[in-house]
């Protein structure tokens, strides 16, 4: 049904001051120099990562902007830099990212760990912040492939078609900047710029049911050469067995290698399309990777990740809610640790007391917690436990909120539509199914090597969970007139009278005889000037 | 306000209006009712609010009728050989339509009985698909359900779901999910769905979690049919406690019957002629009766009814094959389904434009809150008047003694209606170990015994009530009086067509009800107006606004239904009817019958 592809370009640039810009973009090195970038994520994403039913994400962002950042130990006033640097940002790739402020941004303490070199780990200089409303379209990716030194006029990029790329179930496009090695004995430091997309496609109502794909179908393009700048351009195509059966698939053209590596904790058998090798471009001018299945399957039963999650809002009505976070470990035997985070904005009242994690019907007390309450219009809440998840286990966690009534100039132009609550993040050592080796990291796939390896038995996934939509108690705004109308005119009648009658004293006076006499001739003796009778 | 701060000008009114009280009672209580009478004839049009379903078009380009058949005969024949919910078979086929498919088991233990369904130990089990919107994270979804039934009840339906749920999973332009949903046990199974879907447990429900969800459910629609051509589409929006949908929503559908001239009806009646003929007021007010009955009647009047409490809008459709000639395919009811999603689909917003608080006196018209309140606030004038009737006499003496003597009265008219509420349901299992009776019989046995037990109250509790004072009636009935119009005002907000009947009842009485001189045309007049013989009354009503009038037998047989069945809906979904009457509307009655019988 799903099919994933990745493109991943790297290069490497001399260290802290970026110096020459022959293949890193100029836009990008003067914002990291400038600013005191040490390390810079920022993804935007449309859609969700079902992990459930398509498996382990290579790389997942939640849905919207996400962006992280890692400050040099130099910079002094870090909530200054990161105001500037997401503003800049914002304009680089035509996304509204100007709108992080520290209603959104929190500084996690535990989940995210700079992924290149680093020689401290001091969480102060961390910003993390999601936008989860941002819509990812064709003017982000535009900026996002004028990056590539040969932009999207030759090499891989070429299949980069907006239209293409946005008719499709799941898109994320992400830049990674990172301090790395520039060889094994690690004397010198480069910058690596890392630009990721990927896609999802669906040929589920194209395909009549088949989920044979090409290149060609899915981008409307072919591979016809390589950007002329590259020192490597490779296609993978994963051809792994699902079941240890015969092959059921058959690519074409016949690849150039055949590269088996493990990945994610499972043995993968990838088909190499070597763009740089002259034997590929022999037989016929572009290169149209097909995959055909060679008998339909009757029940595409994927794997069940070892690791996924779901998330919802529990409860009903305006005034409270429940925020439940299911965490699934299908390991048989293993557990693990997971270190989750929610950011939840300001205006859903966590209590904190009410948070609950059950496992198996048992409390599971969190190991490492760390709470940071929200302000009123000024930070978020911030939540991040470390949970150890038994083996063949679902863990409930549980926490209540109550609804805020905002002012009403805070709310947005469509209240109705509900509130976001960004994703949570789950960061997780995953064991392993199958025992890895060691691999060298330059022969592995390049998708494979963002996230360290800390051992032979495990993996890093970081997962993302839904964005909830919530609705907030919200006023009716075509009412404002009428309620200043009613209330103008209750204080009026009913607060004047009422004043009038609790503060007047009253005397009975005695009603007056000959009433029009009397009249008349008090109107003449005010005339003569003499006092009225 | 001089008016009041002069203190003459207060006496005069003061004085005016007792002189007056009795004619401007009755004034106001006729005028209430014209009122109520007077709305089917000035209500306006419906309109289409919110914009993102008027401006935009769709085109409707599904023809689902040949495939929905098919699929509806092969639902049927696994159903017979499974002997019912094929669970397997639907869930196969839908997730060979591309769906992603999850099922949740439920089961529920009735508090007694339920003689209408044949059921007291229910288990079942609900599928439902999803169908993922591309490029959206799953934070609004739409659904369709189908609330399964035993026999072939609703096949059509489930054919209608599946065949739509194939069609639209081939369409690209979804911005939120899908859900198709059949559930088991028609309304325990959406029931059971609805509360784990929203992890929560009101009713006592056991069921398992529901283990795909797709964030907040913005409209519902429910589907019942049961033949394979139909001749017109009834739409129900009755909900629980008499919950209405957005009119946002019906105003959808019925432009859709208008563009696919489709014969849509409402209460089981075309809209009438245009023009303030006489034909077309005694039909809008047939409609509007039926509305109202079954609005104060507080059950669900389809599945869709149990989604409102959860705020997600919700209509049920129906499909009736008459005797009519014209015949629709199931293609022209696919289409208007299809039609309604998609407009449903370029939401922005949930649906909060139009009322939420209507009356329809027929599919193209409503009343508005504002134009019904005023015939019950006339009502309810007349209890207020009522209520200084005493104020002018002289104070009596005694009363500044205190009021310890209104306990006793208060404490045990309450106390029947809690008996009233509690007993039946609890001592079913005396009950029946002491009478030769069914379970169900004699829960609704007990609550007519008790019913009418507690009319004897009033003898007993005299003996109790020292110290009295003379007058003393005219305090209990203001008491009464004053907890009627409490009970009435609050009504007024919750369910109007509740209050608004209860009104009308129990106004007359209550304004009239004196002891001394003929007591027995105020005694019938009070056997008449008791919440219980409305009740019967308004089965009988209801027949006879169906064009369907019953025999007293018959109606005698649907009273009892009715009663058993709103103990039941009380524990099965959480009505409100019965402890309102029970708890409300009976001791309120009690007073007021006390008062007749002061000694």
């Amino acid at each position: 049904m799903t099919q994933a592809g990745c493109v991943r370009w790297r290069r490497q640039r001399q260290c802290w001051q970026v110096s020459h810009y022959r293949l890193f973009p100029k836009a990008l090195g003067r914002l990291v120099a400038a600013l005191g970038v040490r390390e810079l994520h920022l993804a935007l994403t449309q859609g969700f990562w079902r992990t459930r039913y398509w498996g382990q994400p290579p790389l997942q962002a939640p849905a919207g902007a996400e962006l992280w950042v890692w400050f040099q130990p130099t910079v002094t006033d870090v909530d200054k830099a990161w105001k500037e640097l997401s503003n800049i940002l914002s304009g680089i790739f035509c996304a509204s990212l100007n709108f992080i402020d520290s209603t959104n941004t929190v500084i996690p303490t535990a989940s995210f760990k700079p992924l290149g070199l680093a020689n401290g780990t001091d969480h102060h200089l961390l910003r993390y912040a999601v936008l989860p409303r941002e819509v990812v379209c064709t003017e982000n990716l535009t900026p996002w492939k004028k990056l590539l030194p040969c932009g999207s006029k030759a090499g891989l990029a070429v299949l980069l078609k907006a239209e293409r790329l946005f008719h499709s179930s799941y898109h994320s496009q992400a830049v990674h900047i990172r301090p790395i090695c520039r060889d094994a004995s690690c004397l010198a430091v480069s910058w690596e710029l890392r630009q990721t997309l990927t896609v999802v496609f669906d040929f589920f109502s194209s395909g009549q049911g088949k989920k044979d794909w090409s290149l060609f179908k899915m981008f409307s393009r072919t591979l016809t050469d390589t950007c002329p700048l590259a020192s490597q351009s490779k296609v993978y195509v994963d051809i792994s067995p699902k079941n240890k059966e015969k092959e059921l698939l058959e690519v074409s053209p016949p690849p150039t290698s055949v590269h088996e590596a493990i990945v994610q904790g499972e043995k993968k058998t990838y088909a190499v399309y070597d763009l740089l090798s002259p034997l590929l471009f022999n037989t016929s001018r572009s290169l149209n990777v097909q995959l055909k299945w060679k008998r339909p399957q009757d029940s595409s039963e994927m794997p069940i990740p070892t690791l996924h999650a779901q998330r919802y809002v529990a409860g009903y009505g305006l005034q409270t809610g429940e925020i439940c976070t299911l965490i699934y470990n299908t390991h048989p035997y293993r557990a693990f640790p997971v270190i989750l985070l929610e950011t939840v904005p300001w205006y859903l009242r966590l209590y904190v007391h009410t948070l609950t994690i059950i496992t198996k019907g048992k409390e599971n007390k969190p190991s490492y917690i760390h709470y940071q309450p929200a302000q009123d219009r000024r930070r978020p809440h911030l939540l991040e436990m470390l949970i150890q998840l038994p083996a063949n286990s679902v863990t409930k966690i549980t926490i209540q909120f109550e609804r805020a009534l905002l002012k009403w100039t805070e709310y947005p132009p469509d209240p109705n539509h509900g509130f976001y609550v960004g994703s949570s993040v789950l960061s997780a050592l995953v064991p392993s199914v199958t025992a890895m080796k060691d691999m060298d990291v330059e022969q592995s796939p390049l998708f494979a090597s963002l996230f360290p390896s800390s051992d032979g038995s495990s993996y890093f996934v970081r997962l993302y969970t839904e964005p909830l939509l919530v609705n907030l108690p919200t006023p009716d705004f075509s009412m404002p007139y009428n309620v200043i109308c009613l209330t103008c005119t209750v204080v009026a009648v009913c607060y004047g009278s009422f004043y009038n009658l609790l503060t007047r004293t009253f005397h009975v006076e005695e009603p007056s005889r000959g009433g029009l006499a009397k009249r008349l001739a008090n109107v003449i003796r005010k005339f003569r000037g003499v006092p009225p009778l | 306000m001089g008016l009041l701060s002069d203190p003459q000008c207060r006496r005069a009114l003061a004085r005016l209006l007792l002189r007056l009280n009795t004619p401007l009672c009755v004034l106001s209580y006729l005028a209430g009712l014209t009122w109520f009478l007077l709305l089917p004839a000035l209500a306006p049009r419906t309109y289409l609010s919110e914009n993102a379903m008027g401006s935009t078009m769709v085109g409707e380009g599904s023809d689902l009728g040949p495939r929905a058949l098919a699929l509806a005969r092969d639902f049927g024949a696994h159903k017979r050989k499974v002997g019912g919910m094929p669970v397997e078979w639907l869930e196969q086929t839908m997730f060979q339509l591309g769906l992603e498919v999850h099922r949740q088991p439920f089961s529920r233990t009735l508090p007694f009985p339920d003689e209408a369904h044949e059921r007291y130990l229910v288990r079942g089990t609900n599928v439902f698909g999803v169908l993922r919107a591309p490029r959206a994270a799953s934070t609004e979804a739409l659904l369709l359900l189908v609330p399964g039934s035993e026999g072939s009840k609703n096949n059509q339906a489930v054919g209608l779901l599946l065949a739509l749920a194939g069609y639209c999973r081939g369409q690209v332009y979804w911005a939120k999910d899908l859900i198709f949903l059949v559930t088991e046990h028609d309304l325990l199974g959406t029931q059971a769905w609805l509360e784990a879907y929203h992890d929560v447990n009101l009713t006592g429900i056991h069921s398992g979690g529901v283990p795909g969800r797709a964030g907040a459910i913005q409209a519902a629609l429910a589907l019942e049919l049961s033949s394979d051509v139909l001749t017109s589409v009834d739409v129900a929006v009755e909900g629980l406690n008499g919950q209405v949908p957005n009119l946002d929503l019906l105003t959808l559908f019925h432009s859709f019957c208008l563009k696919s001239g489709l014969l849509c009806t409402f209460q089981g009646k075309l809209p009438p002629p245009e023009g303030p003929s006489g034909p077309g007021y005694a039909q809008s007010l047939r409609t509007m009766g039926l509305m109202v009955l079954g609005q104060a009647g507080g059950g669900p009047g389809g599945a869709h009814g149990l989604f409102l409490r959860f705020r997600i809008e919700a209509l049920t459709l129906r499909g009736i094959n008459s005797f009519r000639q014209h015949k629709f395919h199931l293609g022209a009811l696919g289409r208007t389904l299809e039609g309604m999603f998609r407009k449903l689909n370029n939401l922005l917003e949930r649906l909060h434009q139009s009322y939420f608080l209507y009356l329809l006196p027929s599919l193209s018209r409503f009343v508005s809150i504002g134009s019904y309140m005023p015939a019950l606030g006339l009502l309810l004038l007349v209890l207020v008047l009522r209520s200084d009737e005493g104020e002018g006499d002289p104070p009596p003496e005694e009363a500044r003694g205190g009021l310890l003597w209104l306990l006793p009265p208060i404490l045990v008219s309450g106390g029947a209606g809690a008996a009233l509420y509690l007993l039946p349901v609890r001592g079913q299992a005396v009950a029946t170990q002491h009478f030769p009776v069914g379970e169900a019989e004699a829960v609704v046995l007990a609550l007519i015994g008790i019913y009418v037990a507690g009319m004897a109250l009033p003898h007993s509790t005299h003996r109790w009530v020292r110290g009295c004072p003379t007058r003393g009636w005219m305090t209990l009935k203001l008491l009464a009086l004053l907890a009627l119009a409490l009970l009435l005002t609050c009504l007024a907000l919750l369910n109007f067509s509740l209050g608004f009947l209860l009104g009308a009842t129990l106004v007359p009485p209550a304004a009239a009800v004196r002891p001394g001189g003929s007591r027995l045309p105020l005694a019938i007049l009070l056997v008449l107006t008791t919440p219980g013989l409305s009740l019967f009354l308004a089965v009988l009503l209801e027949r006879e606004l169906l064009e369907a009038p019953a025999g007293l037998g018959e109606a005698w047989q649907r009273f009892l239904g009715a009663l058993g069945q709103g103990l039941l809906q009380e524990h099965l979904h959480g009505a409100h009817l019965s402890p309102l009457l029970c708890l409300g509307a009976y001791p309120c009655w009690l007073l007021l019958w006390n008062v007749l019988f002061w000694k």
